[in-house]
């Protein structure tokens, strides 16, 4: 690097650059979350989702699953499962819900496994309320088709 | 007899100690998970695929913390010039930390997570179940405790010491660390707000603050090892680190293009998110130059290769790799695909892991009192390690990419109806993680010659 080019320079830069591009972050976050309610789908946030988040954290199906994009990449992308095993029908799609996760594990020598977490209907019902919420954000058309 | 400069540096050495065997243990969980990957019914009832992942980069993010803990302890008194504040607080926190962390892993395999989760209290204050935060909210807490003892301890080292660019920018990193990790504890029952304070923690930890710290303990290794002036090489550290935060501060937005955040993000997160490979590259030309600038020889070459080697490798797997699927159009399409675990692979190997065994390769051997560098044959065995492990990843890394490429060609691009559903894609991509696999193995023999050279000692004719 060139002589004239000075510690001190690079100093400066560093500190006037990292305060200068943190302040705008901050602006723009705080931009974002006056937006976001917009188009984060949080007037459907019933006590149901909230309750749905809470058992998808409780038993770690991110572990395994993504959710829109974020996640393990083991298993099927759930941020839009109720649109592609529901139809976009919430009746459909709890039955669809009932069924699968009842069903597990498939046992189905070779194949990929997913456990059973002995949810009862309640429990089930609330997750598929919680997936049916992440269907309807609105995320930028993400993901390109309905196999997520 | 010991090679130290400051007794109190010996600190380091369970740090490091105990960080290699959790490396160990991160291995071996993702070699069960990459064979569960194509025998999906392999110890599914034991170990669930999601038990191993959490395993597996729950040991990978503390066995980091631990090594930039002992990198720490190690390179701030030499430094400060001056002793450790407190030695004995610093091995009070280290089993404090590796009992929270043993106890951690064994409740997520001997119990189901939900159990975990419930004796743990999480519904009182739920901060588990999401990505890289599995811990229990106790673990959590127990992690802030642990760092504010340790930013206390070498904080008041620095403050009765010399303060160096080194210093300063390695405790800044490891504020930031700590600071950042506060947002863990954010949980909101909205999931767009909960996904987005949660990249604080992780795009801000890894393309942010611990940038510093890798700086730091890159900066300090060159000067020891090339004796070039400290004067140019705190200045291209200043240099870098000022590229990494300009970069990486709004380069967040790449992780917003598909949040229910406004579309803006997908330009600033393109753009600044597209100059973030810049702070990786100049710490290649940096580390290449200071070496070739070298004014003495310095016995440990072993050191030397590692440091030069995480450069290159960073620059690979964080700037090659993380361009590759940053921008938004692209992204759309590779967005928590095998691209991403590509990436996340290779880039977390090339940056942390990599700095942290180039810290341990330069003090081990003086920790040990064996002198400035470990005998020739064990650092033939060392060398071998570093080959094997680092070309091991590499191809990792492409087969991951092919496993990517074709996932999205076949699940991503084709309109509803025509695309392959995602179980029907991962058939198609067994070959490639198959080739994984091996490839891991190959690593893992790496890792085994890497712990061999630990033991070698000189041959006396
Ligand atoms: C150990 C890994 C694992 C965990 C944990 C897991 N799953 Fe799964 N899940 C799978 C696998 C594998 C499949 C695909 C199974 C198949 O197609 O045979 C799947 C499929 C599904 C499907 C059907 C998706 C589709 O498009 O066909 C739903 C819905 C689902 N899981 C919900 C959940 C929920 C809810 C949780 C958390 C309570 C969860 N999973 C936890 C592995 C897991
Ligand atoms: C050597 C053999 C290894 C194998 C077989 C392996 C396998 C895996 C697998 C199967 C996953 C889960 C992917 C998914 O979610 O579907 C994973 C995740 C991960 N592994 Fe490894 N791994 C290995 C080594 C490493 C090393 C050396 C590192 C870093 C130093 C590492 C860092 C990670 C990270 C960061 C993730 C999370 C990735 C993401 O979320 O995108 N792994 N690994
Ligand atoms: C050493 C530094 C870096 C590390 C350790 C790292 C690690 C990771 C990991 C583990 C993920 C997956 C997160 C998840 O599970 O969802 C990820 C995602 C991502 N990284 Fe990096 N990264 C680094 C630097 C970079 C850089 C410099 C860029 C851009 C040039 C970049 C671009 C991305 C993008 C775009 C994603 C999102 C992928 C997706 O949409 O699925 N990363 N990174
Ligand atoms: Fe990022």
């Amino acid at each position: 690097m060139s002589e004239s080019f000075t510690k001190g320079m690079a100093r400066n830069i560093y500190y006037g650059g990292s305060v200068f591009f943190f302040l705008i972050f901050l602006s723009l976050t705080f931009h974002t979350t006056k937006e976001m309610p917009e188009r984060d789908n949080r007037v459907n946030l019933t006590e149901s989702v909230a309750r749905g988040k809470a058992l998808w954290e409780d038993n770690n199906c991110v572990g395994c699953h993504s959710l829109i994009g974020e996640g393990a990449y083991f298993a099927p992308e759930l941020g839009n499962v109720y649109i592609r095993r529901g139809g976009g029908n919430i009746d459909a799609f709890k039955s669809f819900m009932r069924g699968w996760m009842n069903a597990q594990p498939l046992n189905i020598p070779g194949r990929r496994q997913m456990p059973n977490f002995h949810l009862n209907d309640q429990q089930i019902d609330d997750l598929a309320e919680f997936l049916k919420f992440t269907a309807e954000m609105d995320v930028n058309d993400w993901p390109p088709n309905d196999e997520g | 007899m010991s090679t130290l400069k400051f007794q109190s540096q010996a600190v380091a050495k369970p740090y490091f100690v105990f960080a290699l065997i959790l490396f160990a243990g991160q291995i071996l969980f993702g070699l069960i998970m990459g064979l569960q990957y194509v025998v999906g019914d392999f110890l599914a009832g034991a170990i669930p695929f999601n038990v191993a992942r959490m395993v597996h980069t729950n040991l990978l993010i503390v066995w980091l913390l631990f090594g930039f803990m002992g990198a720490a302890y190690y390179l701030i008194p030499e430094e400060a010039e001056t002793e450790l504040h407190s030695p004995k607080l610093a091995i009070a926190l280290f089993w404090i930390f590796a009992a929270a962390g043993v106890l951690t892993i064994l409740g997520y395999l001997l119990v189901p997570y939900s159990t975990l989760a419930h004796i743990t209290g999480n519904e009182y204050f739920p901060t588990m179940g999401r990505e890289f935060l599995e811990q229990p909210t106790i673990t959590k807490i127990g992690i802030v405790i642990v760092a504010l003892g340790f930013l206390f301890n070498i904080g008041m080292t620095i403050l009765k010491g010399r303060k160096t660019v080194i210093n300063m920018v390695l405790l800044t990193g490891l504020v930031g660390l700590a600071v950042f990790f506060l947002f863990s504890f954010y949980n909101p029952a909205n999931i767009a707000l909960d996904k987005y304070f949660w990249w604080f923690v992780v795009h801000l930890w890894v393309e942010g603050v611990w940038e510093l710290i890798m700086g730091a303990i890159l900066a300090f290794i060159l000067i020891k090892t090339t004796g070039v002036d400290r004067e140019v090489i705190e200045k291209w550290l200043y240099v870098i680190i000022a590229m990494a935060l300009i970069t990486g501060i709004l380069g967040t937005g790449h992780h917003f293009y598909w949040l229910a955040t406004p579309e803006y993000w997908q330009w600033v997160g393109s753009i600044f998110s597209a100059l973030e490979p810049l702070p990786f590259f100049a710490m290649v030309l940096y580390a290449f130059n200071m070496v070739n600038r070298r004014r003495r020889e310095h016995p440990n070459k072993a050191a030397t290769l590692w440091a030069l080697g995480t450069a290159v490798m960073a620059f690979l797997g964080a700037g090659v790799w993380g361009f590759l699927h940053t921008l938004a159009p692209v992204n759309y399409y590779t967005h928590g695909s095998q691209i991403t675990a590509a990436h996340g692979h290779m880039a977390f190997y090339g940056a942390y892991a990599m700095i942290v065994m180039t810290i341990i390769s330069y003090a081990m051997p003086k920790i040990r009192g064996i002198g400035e560098a470990n005998c020739n044959r064990a650092q033939v065995w060392e060398m071998w390690g570093f080959w094997l492990m680092t070309v091991a990843m590499v191809f990792i890394t492409l087969f991951l990419t092919g496993a990517g490429v074709l996932q999205v060609w076949l699940q991503r691009l084709p309109e509803t109806g025509e695309a392959l559903s995602f179980m029907a894609t991962q058939d198609k991509l067994s070959i490639f993680y198959w080739l994984r696999e091996i490839a891991g193995v190959f690593f893992l023999i790496g890792l085994l010659a890497y712990f061999r050279s630990f033991f070698i000692k000189e041959k006396i004719a």
